[in-house]
């Protein structure tokens, strides 16, 4: 009985097998050509900070843990399971024994112990420590007010047990390991190269380099390509579809699309907006835009006149019409944004979202003092010098010119780095800004308002609203999280501190043959899940 | 003459010690750091990477250690991409820079010398104002139009070149027409000025009038003369050249030194702009030595002088 089971189930397999060969088959030997849109800073995990960083060192390792892109859930990867203590504090990972780093070595518990150990050594500087902070005692540790690592919520049980305490209920934590904050790190390599402290060693460089991913590094050519093949000593290479990746620094948008065009890229990084359109109407099939969990706003400075004046911002807020911003200017199909944290957002939904409502908008004005707008001293619209965020500021300005009658409105550009620390000195009336979420949690977007928060950046001060994330920050019941946020976001709304504009929307080229992507809010791409398909002399897949 | 080049060599550190102090304080006065980003980082973190930096030493001790690490060849680390030390980016780059200016300058004088001379031959005919037409719309076109516009008809369109890079040869081409197209308009005027001028003197009536070939009269002893200030610009147009790359190896993906320099400038990445501005000083100043010296060579009034 046993074994006609086993030959049904046999043959069922050979036969889907047989008939998915048909639609899906995989190029032999593939090379996915990606352009990453800048060149990266480093491979080291530790030192990065960007996107491209993200992507490249997301093919050379692997967390604990890793995503699906289908369902945004945690799924097996460096661990092969876990368990959650009843406070959701204490995770318990039971670490893969076939996991192996490229030069043969086992990857063990010591390897993630090591690596957050070094990321949160103070001398190192790794901007994003603060990741780590969910662990236990973490930011004491980072800040030098702890020394002994041990009293870090990190615990090595044995070479495949993993114990890692948490300072509070985290519910985001399990998902985080797809960030290169997380990943594990080949010691051996490191200590080769320079102290557990130094930047910029040499244990990043091709002939040097140890990772746990599915690829491996081959060459690196700054500025010109760096090109990944298949790991043959990562666990589950029979998965892995490629045999490599070239990654390419192409920073410039015209030369992306264009390289694009002559079949040099097969995945792109962005798209110029004016070609939006034209892709649309003449090859949909290779444009993709899918909702990002991001959200492009305005900052106010609540400390200047005219905006120390809540009733002012919330004109101002109220009077802007976010569709026509979306419809007429973006194009690619941006959700207006009503509320900060966009509506993809895990199981957390905002409560109390924006109204547009130039009527209310204007009464708010003149109960302020400024009938028609009269009276109302200049308002400068701050933003780095580009040409969408000018178009986007040109058509604000209009249609507060037309809602609320006044001229008051000027625009002022600023280089990148002018821009930035215009906004840190408080020296601006409203600033552009965007957030793009670094894991799928509302608090993300939201403790950057605490009142001590560096990204805060507009004078607001709430002890209410600080109370309220703290809260959020221990909570381990997750609806009464959802509503402590919800209620935080609602002051946040209320006090007008920020105009939310529009929800970001990834938007990039991807050739036909490439499959296996999915889309998902972070943008996250598992390198191991793509393919080409091969297309026959008579255009059949 | 050695003593004139060892003198003139000898200028050169006191100019560069002058451009890396100014330099060094230029840079610091622009608003915002090299870690100042979108996500600011927390006080505490910030303090740590100035300390793995040495930037929060006083200004007066981060300039001193500052030179005596140039006078060591140590240029320091890149604070935007800690992957490679100054010395080794520069060391990666400014040879594609170089490559890149060397075809352009090339380009610029196959096309340059040969249309200018043409329309020298025969002034005011067609085949002067074909060329000088050209030349006057190559001087007008920036290259950040003409290069898209390559891009378009000979990659897009006929498919014959690539759109961007610089690993294949091929991929060469169309930056190094696009970088020296403006110079090649520039010099075929020169070499037209030059040689009208010089074609009208007696000398060359006397050559005519000996019974020389007029092959003779006009490669021998016109050219010469009459490429004269065509060698005077060659040492600004090969600096300019190397230094003016940035639009050209941005529009094809050139990894020059340009293009290293502008971003290092816009992440304020300190130690990185000093590296590339003490390049590009010492390139200007050398190639304006060597125009010289040939210049010296070619017109013996100089020498004397």
């Amino acid at each position: 009985m046993k074994s006609l089971h086993t030959t049904i189930l046999t043959l069922l397999l050979l036969a889907t097998a047989g008939c998915s060969s048909k639609s899906t088959a995989p190029t032999e030997g593939a090379i996915l050509n990606v352009n990453l849109g800048a060149e990266v800073q480093d491979l080291d995990p530790h030192i990065v900070t960007g996107v491209p960083e993200h992507r490249a060192t997301s093919a050379l390792f692997e967390g604990l843990t890793d995503l699906n892109p289908a369902t945004m859930e945690a799924i097996p990867a460096a661990a092969t399971s876990w368990e959650v203590s009843e406070d959701k504090t204490v995770y318990t990972f039971h670490l893969r024994k076939e996991a192996m780093w490229s030069n043969g070595d086992a990857v063990t518990a010591h390897d993630f112990a090591y690596a957050w150990r070094r990321m949160l050594t103070p001398a190192l500087g790794a901007e994003y420590a603060y990741l780590l902070y969910i662990l236990k005692n973490a930011q004491a540790y980072h800040e030098g007010a702890l020394t002994d690592f041990d009293e870090v919520g990190v615990k090595v049980v044995d070479d495949y047990t993993l114990e890692v305490t948490l300072a509070a209920p985290t519910p985001y934590f399990i998902t985080s390991h797809i960030h290169y904050a997380w990943y594990p790190l080949h010691q051996a390599t490191i200590e080769a190269h320079g102290a557990i402290h130094d930047r910029g060693t040499k244990w990043t460089r091709v002939e040097n380099f140890v990772g746990n991913g599915a690829f491996i590094l081959t060459e690196w050519a700054p500025n010109e390509v760096m090109t990944l093949a298949k790991n043959p000593r990562y666990w589950n290479r029979n998965a892995v579809k490629l045999d490599g990746i070239n990654f390419y620094p192409i920073d410039d948008l015209q030369t992306e699309e264009r390289s694009f065009r002559s079949g040099d890229l097969h995945v792109t990084e962005d798209i110029p907006l004016h070609r939006i359109q034209v892709y649309q109407a003449e090859n949909p099939a290779v444009l993709k835009l899918a909702p990002y969990l991001g959200v492009y706003y305005y900052r106010i400075n609540v400390t200047k006149p005219p905006f120390d004046d809540k009733r002012v911002r919330q004109a101002f807020s109220m009077a802007l019409n976010r569709e026509v911003i979306c419809r007429d200017v973006m194009k690619a199909g941006e959700a207006p944004a009503f509320t900060y944290v966009p509506p993809n957002c895990g199981t957390y939904t905002s409560a109390a979202p924006l109204k547009y409502d130039p009527e209310a908008a204007k009464a708010l004005l003149t109960e302020a003092g400024y009938p028609n707008g009269e009276g109302l001293p200049k308002v400068e619209m701050l933003y780095n010098t580009s040409d969408n965020h000018k178009r986007i500021a040109e058509a604000m300005q209009n249609i507060w010119k037309q809602n609320l009658g006044t001229d008051a409105v000027r625009l002022l550009n600023q280089d990148w780095k002018v821009y930035l620390s215009s906004m840190n000195a408080l020296d601006y009336q409203m600033a552009r800004s965007g957030w793009i979420a670094d894991v799928v949690d509302p608090i993300n977007f939201l403790e950057c308002f605490l009142s001590n928060s560096g990204n805060n950046r507009t004078g607001f001060k709430s002890p209410a609203y600080d109370a309220l994330i703290e809260q959020a920050y221990i909570e381990p019941d997750i609806d009464k999280r959802n509503a402590v946020m919800q209620e935080a976001e609602a002051i946040l709304l209320d006090e007008a501190v920020i105009i939310p504009i529009y929800f970001y929307t990834r938007k990039f080229l991807m050739a036909t043959e490439v499959k296996g992507y999915i889309d998902n809010p972070l943008g996250y791409m598992r390198w191991e899940d793509f393919y080409l398909e091969t297309i026959d002399a008579e255009g059949k897949v | 003459m050695l003593h004139y080049i060892l003198r003139r060599l000898f200028t050169l550190i006191p100019v560069l010690w002058a451009i890396i102090t100014i330099t060094f304080f230029l840079v610091r006065l622009a608003p915002g750091g090299p870690f100042d980003n979108e996500r600011q980082v927390s006080a505490q973190t910030m303090k740590q990477l100035e300390a793995a930096y040495n930037l929060d030493a006083p200004l007066y001790q981060q300039y001193l250690d500052y030179l005596s690490g140039v006078v060591h060849g140590d240029f320091g680390p890149s604070f935007k991409k800690p992957s490679r030390s100054v010395v080794e980016w520069i060391q990666l780059r400014f040879p594609v820079s170089i490559e890149l200016g060397f075809y352009a300058l090339l380009v610029a004088l196959t096309i340059g010398l040969s249309a200018g001379l043409l329309a020298a031959l025969r002034p005011n005919s067609m085949t002067d104002y074909g060329p000088m037409s050209l030349a006057m719309i190559g001087i007008c076109i920036p290259n950040f139009v003409l290069g898209p516009l390559l891009v378009l008809v000979f990659a897009l369109w006929l498919d014959w070149l690539p759109v961007a890079g610089w690993r294949q040869p091929d991929e060469k081409i169309l930056p190094a027409i696009t970088l020296g197209a403006a110079y090649a308009a520039y010099i075929a005027r020169l070499t037209r000025g030059g040689m009208l001028e010089i074609l009208a003197q007696d000398f060359i009536r006397t050559a005519r009038a000996k019974g020389l070939g007029e092959g003779a009269v006009i490669l021998k002893h016109g050219l010469r003369g009459g490429i004269q200030p065509v060698i005077s610009f060659l040492g600004p147009a090969a600096a300019g050249l190397l230094t003016g790359s940035f639009v050209v190896e941005h529009i094809f993906q050139v990894p020059g030194l340009g293009r290293e320099f502008i971003e290092a400038a816009f992440n304020r990445d300190y130690t990185m702009i000093i590296g590339s501005v003490l390049v590009y000083a010492t390139v200007v100043m050398m190639l304006n030595l060597l125009a010289d010296l040939i210049h010296a060579w070619l017109d013996p009034r100089i020498r004397t002088a």
